[in-house]
């Protein structure tokens, strides 16, 4: 259970945009105020991205030609994409959509909805995790997810929290104690919890909780991690932590995020999708670099939803 | 000049006429509820009061049910302990049995059964509830007590060193073991009914959560649906022991009853204080009468006392 070495990619981003110094690389406190008035697409191009990364075939995940239906309501229509280690994807749109049933479908949560039913394929390191045969739990444990609402368990302790993943997936672990300080660390929460670990998960505050969430994720050390609009529950200052993690944690691994902030997408993405529905099924109307999304789209219609015009 | 606090205001409300009388239909409706539940009460300690001071506190210790013979001198002694007793060991025999199938049987229609058989499962487990004690009775005399003679004989071969299980007599039938058995299956469709609400009661978002980090569904029901569901199903439990240790006939029709206390559960011979007051009620002069009122009430207020605590539970689980 070790980690990817980040600071290979490191090397990469700090290369990459040579006009930002390490430091703002690393901290980042500068570009990422949320009460910043700055436009989007000043935003988007002061992010320090992971761009220089070429997706090496056959690594990451992508989805294909993925249609969803609810019952006989068909709610996404040929959506693909690729989410390739070391970047973080926003998908944006507005409500109804299918963004979230999009990111769903990609660690095979789109199931547990009765008459829900999908066609594509969902590709996790050249496999498609939708085959006959495939055992969904080692899906899950490669894509992890992070909800809407902080959901720790509430009868568990915040160091219980930490390693439900491993007790729900039957993994034996040696250093048990290791893994819950990096995941906390990581997760940007050790130093506010390090001396109460053995409290309740439903002690902390909303977007410690969320952090405890996205530290009860790691632990089982994924590839992907997905994040259903992850701050909307949440302060500006905890959503300032998150997005924080979120940027640490994109050297290791590729994040995929549906948010309904324009500017946070445009603060923590390398990539955006768009998607839209005009009634019918959900599309991807335009995917491409944050940069390009929020500053030249080549669709009215994504200038217009990322300008504020609708949505 | 100091501030003049104002005192906090008086807040009413004028209901208007219809909802006056509808208020007045449920106040009393539920007044009524109660009212009877303490007459009741009442009638019960009004009728046995004579026969329970007369006993005092061997009323509910003493183990001898004897009716006065002036030609001897011999006094009357009536004391229900060895019923109370009984009536405690195949309560709780009947949910050591029960109440295991009763909760497998909610996670499976709760998280297991497909559709097509959960909604005919439901209705035909709701309508077990609604059997008649005495077709129970009957049933388990004739058709469950010849194999559980044989289950008791097997228990009793090879845990026989335990000393529940021992047996200083060879009869097997008609023992606490066979009424608890005919018991459990009694209380499993409340059992399985609260249970399977509660569990359906689980949010969702923990569900998800429990999968999304690769939880089988074994390992999440343990990990998000009993700690959720606990309370439900203890309070689910308890009602199942206050419908066990209330009942008569079924145990009437099953049981020995033999006025001793016995740790055997296997032996025939056992107690329960609902049907030794069916048993005794036909003859009973009119001091008998009295103690079996008095009987009659702490049975109330057993079951009284457990049907409490449960709801308690249930809904101190509930606000969680």
């Amino acid at each position: 259970m070790s980690n990817e070495n980040p600071t290979e990619s490191k090397g990469n981003r700090e290369e990459e945009m040579s006009q930002v110094t390490p430091k703002q690389a690393s901290g980042s406190k500068t570009t990422s105020s949320p009460g910043a008035t700055r436009s989007l697409s000043e935003v988007a191009a002061a992010r320090t991205t992971n761009l220089g990364k070429a997706p090496q075939p056959g690594s990451g995940l992508e989805a294909r030609g993925i249609h969803a239906w609810f019952g006989k309501n068909h709610v996404l229509e040929d959506i693909s994409m690729e989410f390739a280690t070391g970047t973080v994807t926003a998908l944006i749109g507005p409500s109804g959509c299918g963004k979230s049933t999009f990111i769903r479908t990609l660690n095979r949560m789109h199931e547990f909805i009765p008459t829900a039913a999908l066609a594509g394929q969902v590709l996790l390191d050249g496999k498609d995790v939708y085959e006959p045969g495939v055992d969904v739990t080692k899906i899950r444990l490669q894509v992890g997810m992070v909800f809407q609402k902080p959901n720790p368990f509430p009868s568990m302790t915040i160091r219980e929290n930490v390693l439900s993943g491993l007790k729900l997936s039957q993994i034996k672990i040696s250093n048990p104690d290791e893994l819950l300080e990096s995941c906390l660390r990581r997760a940007g929460l050790w130093n506010e919890v390090k001396d109460r670990l053995d409290e309740y998960g439903g002690s902390l505050s909303g977007g410690q909780q969320q952090r405890l969430c996205i530290a009860r994720s790691l632990a089982v050390n994924p590839q992907v991690l997905l994040m259903d609009e992850p701050c909307s529950a949440l302060d500006p200052g905890s959503t300032l932590r998150i997005e924080e993690t979120i940027r640490e944690l994109s050297d290791s691994m590729s994040i995929v995020i549906v948010t309904h902030n324009m500017q946070q997408a445009a603060r923590v993405s390398d990539y955006t999708g768009f998607l839209l529905s005009d009634g019918g099924p959900g599309r991807l109307i335009e995917s491409s670099t944050t940069v390009e999304i929020f500053t030249n789209p080549k669709e009215k219609r994504t200038e217009d939803y990322v300008s504020g015009r609708f949505g | 000049m100091p501030k003049t606090i104002p005192a906090p205001r008086k807040i009413t409300t004028q209901p208007r006429f219809t909802d006056k009388v509808f208020r007045g239909v449920v106040t009393s409706g539920g007044l009524f509820a109660g009212l009877l539940l303490g007459l009741i009460g009442f009638f019960l300690v009004f009728n046995g009061f004579e026969a329970m001071r007369a006993a005092g506190l061997s009323f509910i210790t003493g183990f001898d049910w004897v009716d006065a013979v002036p030609e001897d001198g011999q006094p009357a002694s009536y004391g229900i302990g060895a019923m109370l007793y009984g009536t405690m060991v195949t309560g709780i025999l009947a949910m050591i049995m029960g109440v295991p199938v009763a909760v497998g049987t909610a996670l499976f229609l709760s998280y297991y059964a497909p559709e097509w058989i959960k909604k005919p499962m439901v209705v035909v487990v709701d309508v077990m509830a609604a059997i008649p004690s005495i077709v129970f009775g009957l049933w388990g005399y004739f058709v469950l007590m010849p194999h559980a003679e044989y289950w008791a004989k097997l228990i009793h071969k090879y845990f026989g060193f335990i000393p529940f299980f021992d047996m200083p007599a060879p009869v097997f039938t008609r023992s606490p073991f066979i009424a608890g058995l005919v018991l459990a299956i009694m209380i499993i469709p409340i059992v399985t009914a609260v249970s399977r609400e509660v569990f359906a009661q689980t949010p969702l978002e923990r569900i998800q959560a429990a999968y999304a980090l690769g939880a089988t569904k074994w390992t999440m029901i343990k990990a998000v649906v009993f700690p959720y569901g606990r309370g439900g199903v203890i309070g689910g439990a308890m009602l199942g022991l206050g419908r066990a240790l209330g009942e008569t006939v079924a145990v009437y029709t099953v049981l020995n009853l033999v006025y001793d206390i016995r740790i055997e559960v296997l032996l025939s011979a056992g107690g329960n204080v609902a049907s030794m007051i069916v048993n005794k009620f036909g003859e009973a002069d009119p001091v008998e009468l009295q103690a079996l009122m008095g009987a009659g009430f702490v049975l109330f207020l057993v079951t009284l006392g457990v049907n409490f605590l449960a709801n308690f539970i249930i809904n101190k689980t509930a606000r969680e």
